[in-house]
Protein backbone atom coordinates (compact mmCIF):
# COMPACT_ATOMS: atom_id res chain seq x y z
CA UNK A 1 0.00 0.00 0.00
CA UNK A 2 0.90 3.42 -1.10
CA UNK A 3 4.26 2.61 -2.31
CA UNK A 4 5.51 2.50 -6.32
CA UNK A 5 6.62 -1.14 -7.52
CA UNK A 6 9.77 0.80 -8.68
CA UNK A 7 11.38 4.22 -9.28
CA UNK A 8 10.52 6.38 -11.71
CA UNK A 9 12.13 9.25 -12.88
CA UNK A 10 11.69 12.40 -15.47
CA UNK A 11 13.99 12.67 -18.23
CA UNK A 12 12.74 15.46 -20.38
CA UNK A 13 10.65 18.37 -20.88
CA UNK A 14 9.07 20.46 -23.19
CA UNK A 15 6.94 23.59 -23.39
CA UNK A 16 5.48 26.03 -25.56
CA UNK A 17 5.13 29.47 -24.51
CA UNK A 18 1.48 30.27 -23.17
CA UNK A 19 -0.36 32.74 -24.40
CA UNK A 20 -2.57 33.45 -28.00
CA UNK A 21 -1.30 31.50 -30.57
CA UNK A 22 -3.66 32.76 -33.27
CA UNK A 23 -1.65 31.05 -36.16
CA UNK A 24 -0.47 27.72 -34.23
CA UNK A 25 -3.41 24.24 -34.13
CA UNK A 26 -3.53 22.08 -31.04
CA UNK A 27 -1.65 19.44 -33.27
CA UNK A 28 1.19 21.93 -33.75
CA UNK A 29 1.38 23.19 -30.04
CA UNK A 30 1.58 19.26 -29.34
CA UNK A 31 3.67 18.51 -31.77
CA UNK A 32 6.53 21.39 -30.20
CA UNK A 33 6.22 20.75 -26.74
CA UNK A 34 6.83 16.89 -27.62
CA UNK A 35 9.62 17.23 -29.57
CA UNK A 36 11.02 19.89 -27.07
CA UNK A 37 10.66 17.28 -24.47
CA UNK A 38 12.31 14.55 -26.36
CA UNK A 39 15.13 16.30 -27.45
CA UNK A 40 15.87 17.78 -23.66
CA UNK A 41 15.77 13.62 -22.77
CA UNK A 42 17.60 13.00 -26.36
CA UNK A 43 16.64 10.04 -27.39
CA UNK A 44 14.67 9.36 -30.63
CA UNK A 45 11.27 8.48 -30.96
CA UNK A 46 11.30 4.99 -31.68
CA UNK A 47 12.04 4.50 -27.89
CA UNK A 48 8.55 5.80 -26.90
CA UNK A 49 6.19 3.16 -25.58
CA UNK A 50 3.41 4.86 -24.78
CA UNK A 51 1.68 8.02 -25.05
CA UNK A 52 -0.82 9.50 -21.95
CA UNK A 53 -2.29 13.28 -22.81
CA UNK A 54 -4.14 15.41 -20.61
CA UNK A 55 -7.01 17.66 -22.02
CA UNK A 56 -9.94 18.94 -20.53
CA UNK A 57 -12.54 19.69 -23.71
CA UNK A 58 -10.94 19.45 -27.04
CA UNK A 59 -14.50 18.31 -27.83
CA UNK A 60 -15.77 21.73 -26.49
CA UNK A 61 -13.39 24.08 -27.68
CA UNK A 62 -12.41 22.71 -30.91
CA UNK A 63 -15.76 20.07 -31.34
CA UNK A 64 -12.20 17.05 -31.44
CA UNK A 65 -12.56 13.67 -29.37
CA UNK A 66 -10.27 10.96 -29.51
CA UNK A 67 -7.00 13.33 -29.55
CA UNK A 68 -5.08 10.67 -27.62
CA UNK A 69 -5.09 8.98 -31.75
CA UNK A 70 -4.68 12.51 -33.15
CA UNK A 71 -1.52 13.11 -31.44
CA UNK A 72 0.07 9.57 -31.71
CA UNK A 73 -0.20 10.22 -35.84
CA UNK A 74 1.04 13.77 -35.81
CA UNK A 75 4.19 13.09 -33.78
CA UNK A 76 4.58 9.83 -35.70
CA UNK A 77 3.92 7.41 -33.60
CA UNK A 78 1.31 4.92 -34.93
CA UNK A 79 4.36 2.94 -36.52
CA UNK A 80 4.12 0.43 -33.46
CA UNK A 81 1.02 1.01 -32.81
CA UNK A 82 1.62 2.25 -29.23
CA UNK A 83 -0.69 2.64 -26.27
CA UNK A 84 -2.37 6.35 -26.43
CA UNK A 85 -4.37 7.36 -23.96
CA UNK A 86 -6.13 10.75 -22.99
CA UNK A 87 -7.17 11.64 -19.41
CA UNK A 88 -9.70 14.57 -18.23
CA UNK A 89 -10.07 15.99 -15.18
CA UNK A 90 -10.96 19.49 -16.13
CA UNK A 91 -7.97 21.46 -15.23
CA UNK A 92 -6.68 18.48 -13.48
CA UNK A 93 -6.24 16.45 -16.50
CA UNK A 94 -2.49 17.40 -16.72
CA UNK A 95 -1.43 16.25 -13.45
CA UNK A 96 -3.64 13.52 -13.70
CA UNK A 97 -2.19 12.07 -16.88
CA UNK A 98 1.48 12.39 -15.07
CA UNK A 99 -0.03 10.42 -11.89
CA UNK A 100 -1.28 7.67 -14.35
CA UNK A 101 2.10 7.32 -16.39
CA UNK A 102 3.56 6.81 -13.34
CA UNK A 103 1.41 4.00 -12.10
CA UNK A 104 2.21 2.74 -15.88
CA UNK A 105 5.62 2.56 -15.45
CA UNK A 106 6.32 1.75 -12.19
CA UNK A 107 3.91 -1.51 -12.78
CA UNK A 108 6.83 -2.70 -15.40
CA UNK A 109 4.51 -2.70 -18.03
CA UNK A 110 6.68 0.22 -19.74
CA UNK A 111 10.26 1.62 -19.23
CA UNK A 112 9.89 4.82 -21.32
CA UNK A 113 6.54 7.05 -21.54
CA UNK A 114 6.24 10.47 -22.67
CA UNK A 115 3.27 12.28 -21.03
CA UNK A 116 1.73 15.55 -22.91
CA UNK A 117 -0.79 17.92 -21.83
CA UNK A 118 -2.50 20.76 -23.93
CA UNK A 119 -5.30 22.89 -24.65
CA UNK A 120 -6.18 25.34 -27.40
CA UNK A 121 -8.61 28.34 -25.59
CA UNK A 122 -8.36 30.76 -28.26
CA UNK A 123 -10.63 29.30 -30.98
CA UNK A 124 -13.57 30.08 -29.05
CA UNK A 125 -15.17 33.30 -27.87
CA UNK A 126 -14.61 34.62 -24.16
CA UNK A 127 -18.08 34.26 -22.77
CA UNK A 128 -18.20 30.49 -24.65
CA UNK A 129 -15.18 29.76 -22.92
CA UNK A 130 -16.22 31.19 -19.54
CA UNK A 131 -19.28 28.30 -20.05
CA UNK A 132 -16.51 25.54 -20.93
CA UNK A 133 -14.88 26.23 -18.70
CA UNK A 134 -17.91 25.91 -15.54
CA UNK A 135 -18.02 22.50 -16.88
CA UNK A 136 -15.65 21.52 -15.28
CA UNK A 137 -18.03 22.30 -11.88
CA UNK A 138 -21.75 21.17 -12.46
CA UNK A 139 -23.30 22.01 -14.66
CA UNK A 140 -27.19 21.05 -13.99
CA UNK A 141 -26.62 22.53 -10.59
CA UNK A 142 -24.46 25.51 -10.75
CA UNK A 143 -24.15 26.73 -14.30
CA UNK A 144 -27.24 26.45 -14.96
CA UNK A 145 -28.86 28.64 -11.88
CA UNK A 146 -25.80 31.06 -13.92
CA UNK A 147 -22.60 30.00 -11.57
CA UNK A 148 -19.59 30.30 -13.46
CA UNK A 149 -16.08 28.57 -12.47
CA UNK A 150 -14.68 32.21 -11.15
CA UNK A 151 -18.56 33.07 -9.26
CA UNK A 152 -17.56 29.45 -7.47
CA UNK A 153 -14.35 30.51 -6.07
CA UNK A 154 -15.62 33.68 -5.12
CA UNK A 155 -17.91 32.02 -2.90
CA UNK A 156 -14.84 30.34 -1.65
CA UNK A 157 -12.69 33.83 -1.29
CA UNK A 158 -15.83 35.55 0.79
CA UNK A 159 -16.75 32.65 3.02
CA UNK A 160 -12.63 33.01 3.83
CA UNK A 161 -12.39 36.62 4.32
CA UNK A 162 -15.65 36.15 6.77
CA UNK A 163 -14.13 33.42 8.67
CA UNK A 164 -10.14 33.86 8.72
CA UNK A 165 -9.95 37.74 7.72
CA UNK A 166 -8.41 37.46 4.55
CA UNK A 167 -8.41 40.80 2.43
CA UNK A 168 -8.85 41.89 -0.88
CA UNK A 169 -5.19 43.16 -0.48
CA UNK A 170 -4.39 39.61 0.41
CA UNK A 171 -5.42 38.12 -2.90
CA UNK A 172 -4.00 41.00 -5.16
CA UNK A 173 -0.35 40.11 -3.32
CA UNK A 174 -1.07 36.78 -4.57
CA UNK A 175 -1.28 37.77 -8.06
CA UNK A 176 1.59 40.98 -8.25
CA UNK A 177 4.09 38.15 -6.47
CA UNK A 178 3.30 35.72 -9.07
CA UNK A 179 3.71 38.23 -11.81
CA UNK A 180 7.30 39.06 -10.60
CA UNK A 181 7.83 35.27 -10.76
CA UNK A 182 6.65 35.02 -14.26
CA UNK A 183 8.31 38.21 -15.58
CA UNK A 184 11.92 35.74 -14.95
CA UNK A 185 9.91 33.13 -17.02
CA UNK A 186 10.49 33.22 -20.94
CA UNK A 187 7.75 30.79 -21.47
CA UNK A 188 5.04 32.26 -19.44
CA UNK A 189 1.61 34.62 -21.07
CA UNK A 190 2.70 37.40 -18.77
CA UNK A 191 6.43 38.67 -18.61
CA UNK A 192 5.37 41.43 -16.93
CA UNK A 193 5.37 43.04 -13.25
CA UNK A 194 2.00 44.37 -12.30
CA UNK A 195 1.32 46.79 -9.30
CA UNK A 196 -1.11 46.16 -6.11
CA UNK A 197 -3.03 49.55 -7.36
CA UNK A 198 -3.52 47.31 -10.75
CA UNK A 199 -4.48 44.28 -8.93
CA UNK A 200 -6.45 45.74 -5.90
CA UNK A 201 -8.51 48.37 -8.58
CA UNK A 202 -9.35 45.88 -11.56
CA UNK A 203 -12.36 45.79 -13.16
CA UNK A 204 -14.74 43.10 -11.29
CA UNK A 205 -15.63 39.17 -12.99
CA UNK A 206 -17.02 38.03 -9.83
CA UNK A 207 -16.88 40.33 -6.63
CA UNK A 208 -14.70 39.76 -5.18
CA UNK A 209 -12.75 38.77 -7.77
CA UNK A 210 -11.35 40.81 -10.31
CA UNK A 211 -9.66 40.66 -13.11
CA UNK A 212 -6.09 39.82 -11.63
CA UNK A 213 -7.59 37.46 -9.45
CA UNK A 214 -8.23 34.74 -12.14
CA UNK A 215 -6.02 33.28 -14.22
CA UNK A 216 -6.31 33.82 -18.22
CA UNK A 217 -7.57 31.55 -20.73
CA UNK A 218 -4.13 30.22 -22.85
CA UNK A 219 -3.24 28.27 -25.64
CA UNK A 220 -0.19 26.12 -25.13
CA UNK A 221 0.85 22.59 -24.44
CA UNK A 222 3.90 20.42 -22.43
CA UNK A 223 5.35 17.54 -22.61
CA UNK A 224 7.67 15.56 -20.60
CA UNK A 225 9.85 11.90 -21.03
CA UNK A 226 9.29 9.84 -18.26
CA UNK A 227 10.69 6.14 -17.57
CA UNK A 228 12.24 3.44 -14.87
CA UNK A 229 15.15 4.65 -12.86
CA UNK A 230 17.30 2.06 -14.47
CA UNK A 231 16.71 3.36 -17.61
CA UNK A 232 16.79 6.77 -16.31
CA UNK A 233 20.51 6.64 -15.12
CA UNK A 234 21.50 5.32 -18.45
CA UNK A 235 20.12 7.91 -20.54
CA UNK A 236 20.30 10.94 -18.15
CA UNK A 237 22.82 12.80 -15.77
CA UNK A 238 20.34 14.51 -14.06
CA UNK A 239 17.48 12.81 -13.96
CA UNK A 240 14.17 14.20 -11.53
CA UNK A 241 13.00 11.21 -9.35
CA UNK A 242 9.13 10.69 -8.21
CA UNK A 243 8.81 10.53 -5.06
CA UNK A 244 6.08 10.64 -3.93
CA UNK A 245 2.39 11.02 -6.21
CA UNK A 246 -1.43 11.41 -4.72
CA UNK A 247 -4.78 11.76 -5.98
CA UNK A 248 -7.52 12.84 -3.97
CA UNK A 249 -11.81 13.19 -4.91
CA UNK A 250 -14.57 15.33 -3.63
CA UNK A 251 -18.19 16.43 -4.76
CA UNK A 252 -18.16 17.84 -7.81
CA UNK A 253 -20.48 20.13 -6.65
CA UNK A 254 -19.79 23.04 -4.18
CA UNK A 255 -23.06 22.76 -2.57
CA UNK A 256 -22.68 18.84 -1.72
CA UNK A 257 -19.63 19.94 0.95
CA UNK A 258 -19.27 20.74 4.23
CA UNK A 259 -16.63 22.80 4.10
CA UNK A 260 -15.96 25.88 1.05
CA UNK A 261 -12.85 27.12 2.55
CA UNK A 262 -10.77 24.52 2.56
CA UNK A 263 -10.66 21.42 -0.33
CA UNK A 264 -10.31 17.95 1.52
CA UNK A 265 -9.16 16.97 -2.19
CA UNK A 266 -6.07 17.96 -1.95
CA UNK A 267 -5.93 17.33 1.61
CA UNK A 268 -6.04 13.53 0.95
CA UNK A 269 -3.94 13.93 -2.17
CA UNK A 270 -1.30 15.63 -0.35
CA UNK A 271 -1.53 13.20 2.88
CA UNK A 272 -0.66 10.21 0.21
CA UNK A 273 2.34 11.78 -1.22
CA UNK A 274 3.78 13.04 1.39
CA UNK A 275 3.30 9.59 3.15
CA UNK A 276 4.90 7.99 0.08
CA UNK A 277 7.90 10.54 -0.34
CA UNK A 278 8.43 9.93 3.28
CA UNK A 279 8.32 14.17 3.75
CA UNK A 280 6.36 16.58 5.37
CA UNK A 281 5.22 20.38 4.10
CA UNK A 282 8.37 21.75 5.86
CA UNK A 283 10.46 19.58 3.53
CA UNK A 284 9.12 21.36 0.82
CA UNK A 285 11.35 24.22 -0.88
CA UNK A 286 9.64 25.34 -3.62
CA UNK A 287 6.06 23.69 -4.86
CA UNK A 288 4.04 24.72 -8.14
CA UNK A 289 0.82 25.12 -6.84
CA UNK A 290 -2.83 25.93 -8.80
CA UNK A 291 -3.64 29.46 -8.59
CA UNK A 292 -6.59 29.22 -10.75
CA UNK A 293 -7.73 32.17 -8.92
CA UNK A 294 -5.79 33.88 -6.16
CA UNK A 295 -7.96 32.17 -3.44
CA UNK A 296 -7.18 29.04 -4.44
CA UNK A 297 -3.29 29.34 -4.01
CA UNK A 298 -4.31 30.69 -0.60
CA UNK A 299 -6.45 27.89 0.28
CA UNK A 300 -3.91 25.72 -1.57
CA UNK A 301 -0.53 26.42 1.00
CA UNK A 302 -2.97 26.20 4.13
CA UNK A 303 -4.53 22.56 2.75
CA UNK A 304 -0.92 21.34 1.39
CA UNK A 305 0.40 22.02 5.29
CA UNK A 306 2.63 25.43 4.00
CA UNK A 307 0.68 27.59 6.72
CA UNK A 308 -2.07 27.15 9.35
CA UNK A 309 -5.88 27.28 8.49
CA UNK A 310 -6.77 31.28 7.61
CA UNK A 311 -2.86 32.16 7.46
CA UNK A 312 -2.11 31.99 3.50
CA UNK A 313 -3.42 35.39 3.27
CA UNK A 314 -1.20 36.76 5.94
CA UNK A 315 1.36 35.02 4.74
CA UNK A 316 1.21 36.35 1.16
CA UNK A 317 1.40 39.29 2.79
CA UNK A 318 4.68 38.97 4.64
CA UNK A 319 6.21 37.72 1.69
CA UNK A 320 6.89 34.40 2.82
CA UNK A 321 5.91 32.81 -0.70
CA UNK A 322 8.05 34.74 -2.71
CA UNK A 323 10.88 33.57 -4.22
CA UNK A 324 13.69 32.37 -2.18
CA UNK A 325 11.49 33.47 1.06
CA UNK A 326 9.99 30.89 3.58
CA UNK A 327 8.90 28.45 0.34
CA UNK A 328 8.83 29.46 -2.92
CA UNK A 329 5.36 29.28 -3.87
CA UNK A 330 4.93 29.42 -8.07
CA UNK A 331 7.97 29.90 -9.79
CA UNK A 332 6.97 29.86 -12.54
CA UNK A 333 4.57 32.83 -12.39
CA UNK A 334 1.86 29.73 -11.79
CA UNK A 335 -1.33 29.84 -13.69
CA UNK A 336 -2.02 33.61 -12.91
CA UNK A 337 1.00 35.11 -15.22
CA UNK A 338 2.40 31.63 -16.45
CA UNK A 339 -1.14 31.12 -18.13
CA UNK A 340 -3.59 28.17 -18.04
CA UNK A 341 -4.31 26.14 -21.10
CA UNK A 342 -6.23 23.67 -18.90
CA UNK A 343 -4.75 20.29 -19.71
CA UNK A 344 -1.15 21.43 -20.09
CA UNK A 345 -0.83 23.13 -17.06
CA UNK A 346 -0.36 19.90 -14.75
CA UNK A 347 2.63 19.11 -17.02
CA UNK A 348 3.83 22.70 -16.86
CA UNK A 349 3.96 22.58 -13.45
CA UNK A 350 6.34 19.38 -13.33
CA UNK A 351 8.16 20.82 -15.96
CA UNK A 352 8.83 23.62 -13.72
CA UNK A 353 10.09 21.51 -10.83
CA UNK A 354 12.42 19.57 -12.73
CA UNK A 355 14.17 23.06 -14.55
CA UNK A 356 14.48 24.11 -10.55
CA UNK A 357 15.56 20.79 -9.15
CA UNK A 358 18.06 21.06 -12.07
CA UNK A 359 19.56 24.00 -11.10
CA UNK A 360 18.51 25.68 -14.53
CA UNK A 361 15.68 28.46 -13.86
CA UNK A 362 18.27 31.17 -14.22
CA UNK A 363 16.41 34.30 -12.60
CA UNK A 364 13.77 32.71 -10.75
CA UNK A 365 16.06 29.23 -9.44
CA UNK A 366 14.86 28.35 -6.37
CA UNK A 367 18.48 28.18 -3.97
CA UNK A 368 19.25 24.67 -2.96
CA UNK A 369 16.35 23.29 -4.53
CA UNK A 370 16.08 19.70 -3.72
CA UNK A 371 12.66 18.66 -3.12
CA UNK A 372 9.24 20.15 -5.01
CA UNK A 373 5.60 19.59 -4.89
CA UNK A 374 3.17 20.09 -7.78
CA UNK A 375 -0.29 20.91 -7.03
CA UNK A 376 -3.26 20.71 -9.70
CA UNK A 377 -6.68 20.60 -9.16
CA UNK A 378 -9.91 20.62 -11.94
CA UNK A 379 -13.06 22.75 -11.39
CA UNK A 380 -13.29 23.57 -7.76
CA UNK A 381 -11.33 20.58 -6.33
CA UNK A 382 -13.82 17.51 -6.99
CA UNK A 383 -9.82 16.38 -8.27
CA UNK A 384 -6.61 17.08 -6.79
CA UNK A 385 -3.30 15.37 -7.64
CA UNK A 386 -0.54 16.07 -5.47
CA UNK A 387 3.03 15.17 -6.78
CA UNK A 388 6.78 15.31 -4.98
CA UNK A 389 10.06 15.58 -7.45
CA UNK A 390 13.31 15.00 -5.88
CA UNK A 391 17.56 15.34 -7.08
CA UNK A 392 18.41 11.59 -7.09
CA UNK B 1 -30.82 19.77 -26.25
CA UNK B 2 -33.80 17.56 -25.69
CA UNK B 3 -36.73 18.81 -23.90
CA UNK B 4 -36.50 15.54 -21.58
CA UNK B 5 -32.90 16.45 -20.39
CA UNK B 6 -35.25 19.59 -18.95
CA UNK B 7 -38.36 18.09 -17.90
CA UNK B 8 -36.79 15.02 -16.09
CA UNK B 9 -35.44 17.80 -13.06
CA UNK B 10 -38.91 19.80 -12.98
CA UNK B 11 -39.67 18.15 -9.29
CA UNK B 12 -36.23 19.56 -7.98
CA UNK B 13 -36.38 22.70 -10.03
CA UNK B 14 -39.66 23.98 -9.88
CA UNK B 15 -40.51 22.56 -5.92
CA UNK B 16 -37.33 22.32 -4.48
CA UNK B 17 -37.76 18.85 -3.60
CA UNK B 18 -34.97 16.58 -2.81
CA UNK B 19 -35.00 12.88 -1.62
CA UNK B 20 -35.27 11.78 1.96
CA UNK B 21 -33.15 7.97 3.07
CA UNK B 22 -36.27 6.13 5.45
CA UNK B 23 -32.90 4.14 6.19
CA UNK B 24 -30.55 7.10 8.15
CA UNK B 25 -33.08 9.56 7.93
CA UNK B 26 -30.93 11.81 5.58
CA UNK B 27 -32.27 13.56 3.08
CA UNK B 28 -30.52 15.30 -0.12
CA UNK B 29 -30.83 18.17 -2.83
CA UNK B 30 -30.86 17.38 -5.89
CA UNK B 31 -32.46 13.97 -5.67
CA UNK B 32 -30.46 10.89 -5.67
CA UNK B 33 -31.49 7.23 -6.60
CA UNK B 34 -28.78 5.88 -3.42
CA UNK B 35 -28.28 7.24 -0.09
CA UNK B 36 -24.66 8.96 -0.31
CA UNK B 37 -24.26 7.25 3.49
CA UNK B 38 -26.36 4.11 3.75
CA UNK B 39 -25.34 3.18 -0.14
CA UNK B 40 -26.98 -0.48 -0.84
CA UNK B 41 -28.93 -0.42 1.80
CA UNK B 42 -31.29 2.54 0.91
CA UNK B 43 -32.32 0.60 -2.18
CA UNK B 44 -35.91 0.80 -2.33
CA UNK B 45 -36.32 2.92 1.41
CA UNK B 46 -35.79 6.68 -0.54
CA UNK B 47 -39.01 8.69 -0.79
CA UNK B 48 -39.59 12.12 -2.00
CA UNK B 49 -38.68 15.09 0.40
CA UNK B 50 -40.17 18.47 0.51
CA UNK B 51 -37.43 21.70 1.47
CA UNK B 52 -38.68 24.20 2.96
CA UNK B 53 -36.74 26.57 0.53
CA UNK B 54 -35.84 28.87 3.62
CA UNK B 55 -32.06 29.36 4.44
CA UNK B 56 -29.41 31.75 5.76
CA UNK B 57 -26.46 33.34 2.98
CA UNK B 58 -23.77 31.48 3.66
CA UNK B 59 -21.51 32.89 0.88
CA UNK B 60 -22.21 35.42 -1.52
CA UNK B 61 -20.77 36.61 -4.97
CA UNK B 62 -22.07 39.50 -7.35
CA UNK B 63 -20.88 38.29 -10.50
CA UNK B 64 -20.36 40.65 -13.89
CA UNK B 65 -18.83 38.52 -16.35
CA UNK B 66 -21.77 35.78 -16.16
CA UNK B 67 -22.67 33.03 -18.56
CA UNK B 68 -23.71 33.39 -21.80
CA UNK B 69 -27.32 33.01 -21.46
CA UNK B 70 -27.54 35.61 -18.64
CA UNK B 71 -24.89 37.78 -20.02
CA UNK B 72 -27.88 40.56 -20.55
CA UNK B 73 -28.40 39.75 -16.63
CA UNK B 74 -25.31 41.11 -14.87
CA UNK B 75 -24.48 42.26 -12.43
CA UNK B 76 -26.50 39.51 -10.91
CA UNK B 77 -25.60 37.55 -7.46
CA UNK B 78 -25.37 34.16 -6.72
CA UNK B 79 -25.30 32.83 -3.04
CA UNK B 80 -24.22 29.75 -1.39
CA UNK B 81 -27.25 28.95 1.05
CA UNK B 82 -27.30 26.65 4.02
CA UNK B 83 -30.71 25.34 3.61
CA UNK B 84 -32.64 25.32 7.00
CA UNK B 85 -32.54 21.43 7.01
CA UNK B 86 -29.20 21.58 7.19
CA UNK B 87 -28.25 20.62 3.66
CA UNK B 88 -26.45 23.01 1.02
CA UNK B 89 -27.67 24.92 -2.61
CA UNK B 90 -26.28 27.36 -4.50
CA UNK B 91 -28.82 29.82 -6.43
CA UNK B 92 -29.38 33.63 -7.22
CA UNK B 93 -30.78 36.40 -4.81
CA UNK B 94 -32.92 38.41 -7.30
CA UNK B 95 -35.65 41.27 -5.63
CA UNK B 96 -32.72 43.15 -4.14
CA UNK B 97 -29.55 45.71 -5.20
CA UNK B 98 -26.78 43.84 -4.73
CA UNK B 99 -25.33 45.87 -2.11
CA UNK B 100 -28.10 44.66 -0.01
CA UNK B 101 -27.23 41.19 0.06
CA UNK B 102 -24.79 40.15 3.07
CA UNK B 103 -23.51 36.83 5.10
CA UNK B 104 -26.35 35.73 7.70
CA UNK B 105 -29.31 37.29 5.52
CA UNK B 106 -32.67 34.92 5.48
CA UNK B 107 -33.59 34.07 2.00
CA UNK B 108 -36.73 32.29 1.17
CA UNK B 109 -37.12 30.26 -2.29
CA UNK B 110 -39.03 32.05 -5.34
CA UNK B 111 -40.18 30.26 -8.80
CA UNK B 112 -38.78 32.17 -11.83
CA UNK B 113 -37.35 31.98 -15.22
CA UNK B 114 -34.16 31.17 -15.20
CA UNK B 115 -32.91 31.10 -18.92
CA UNK B 116 -33.80 30.03 -22.54
CA UNK B 117 -31.77 28.04 -24.90
CA UNK B 118 -31.58 31.00 -28.18
CA UNK B 119 -35.30 32.13 -29.29
CA UNK B 120 -36.82 29.06 -30.39
CA UNK B 121 -35.53 26.88 -28.31
CA UNK B 122 -36.69 25.80 -24.45
CA UNK B 123 -37.27 28.31 -21.70
CA UNK B 124 -35.88 26.77 -18.15
CA UNK B 125 -37.83 27.48 -14.96
CA UNK B 126 -36.35 26.95 -11.62
CA UNK B 127 -35.56 28.23 -7.52
CA UNK B 128 -34.32 31.33 -7.12
CA UNK B 129 -34.21 33.08 -3.86
CA UNK B 130 -35.24 36.18 -1.81
CA UNK B 131 -34.09 38.25 0.98
CA UNK B 132 -36.74 37.85 4.21
CA UNK B 133 -35.09 40.64 5.99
Amino acid sequence: MGKLARDVAVIGVGQTRFGEHWNLTFRELGIEAGFRAMEDAGISSSRIEALYTGTMSSGLFLNQEHVSAMIAEVVGLTENQIPATRIEAAGASGGLAFHQAILDVASGLHDIVVVGGAEKMSDVVSNVATEFVASGADQAWEGLFGATMPSLFALMARKHMHDHGTTKEHLAHVAVKNHVHGAKNPLAQFQREITMDMAVNAAMVADPLGMYDCAPSSDGSASLVLCDMKTAKELSDNPIRVAGTGQGSDSLSLANREEITSMRSTVAASRRAYEMAGVGPGDIKVAEVHDSYTISEIIAIEDLGFFKKGDGGFATERGETALNSTITVNPSGGLKARGHPLGATGIAQINELVIQLRGDAGDRQVKDANIGLAHNIGGTGGTAVVNILEVV
Amino acid sequence: MAVARHWRNQDQRYNLAGTHCKVCGGHFFPKTSMCPTCHRRSMGKLERFQFSGNGTISSYTIIHDGMPQYSSQVPYVIAYIDLEEGDHIIGQIVDCEPSEVEIGKGVEMVFRKLSEEGRSGTIQYGFKFRLTM
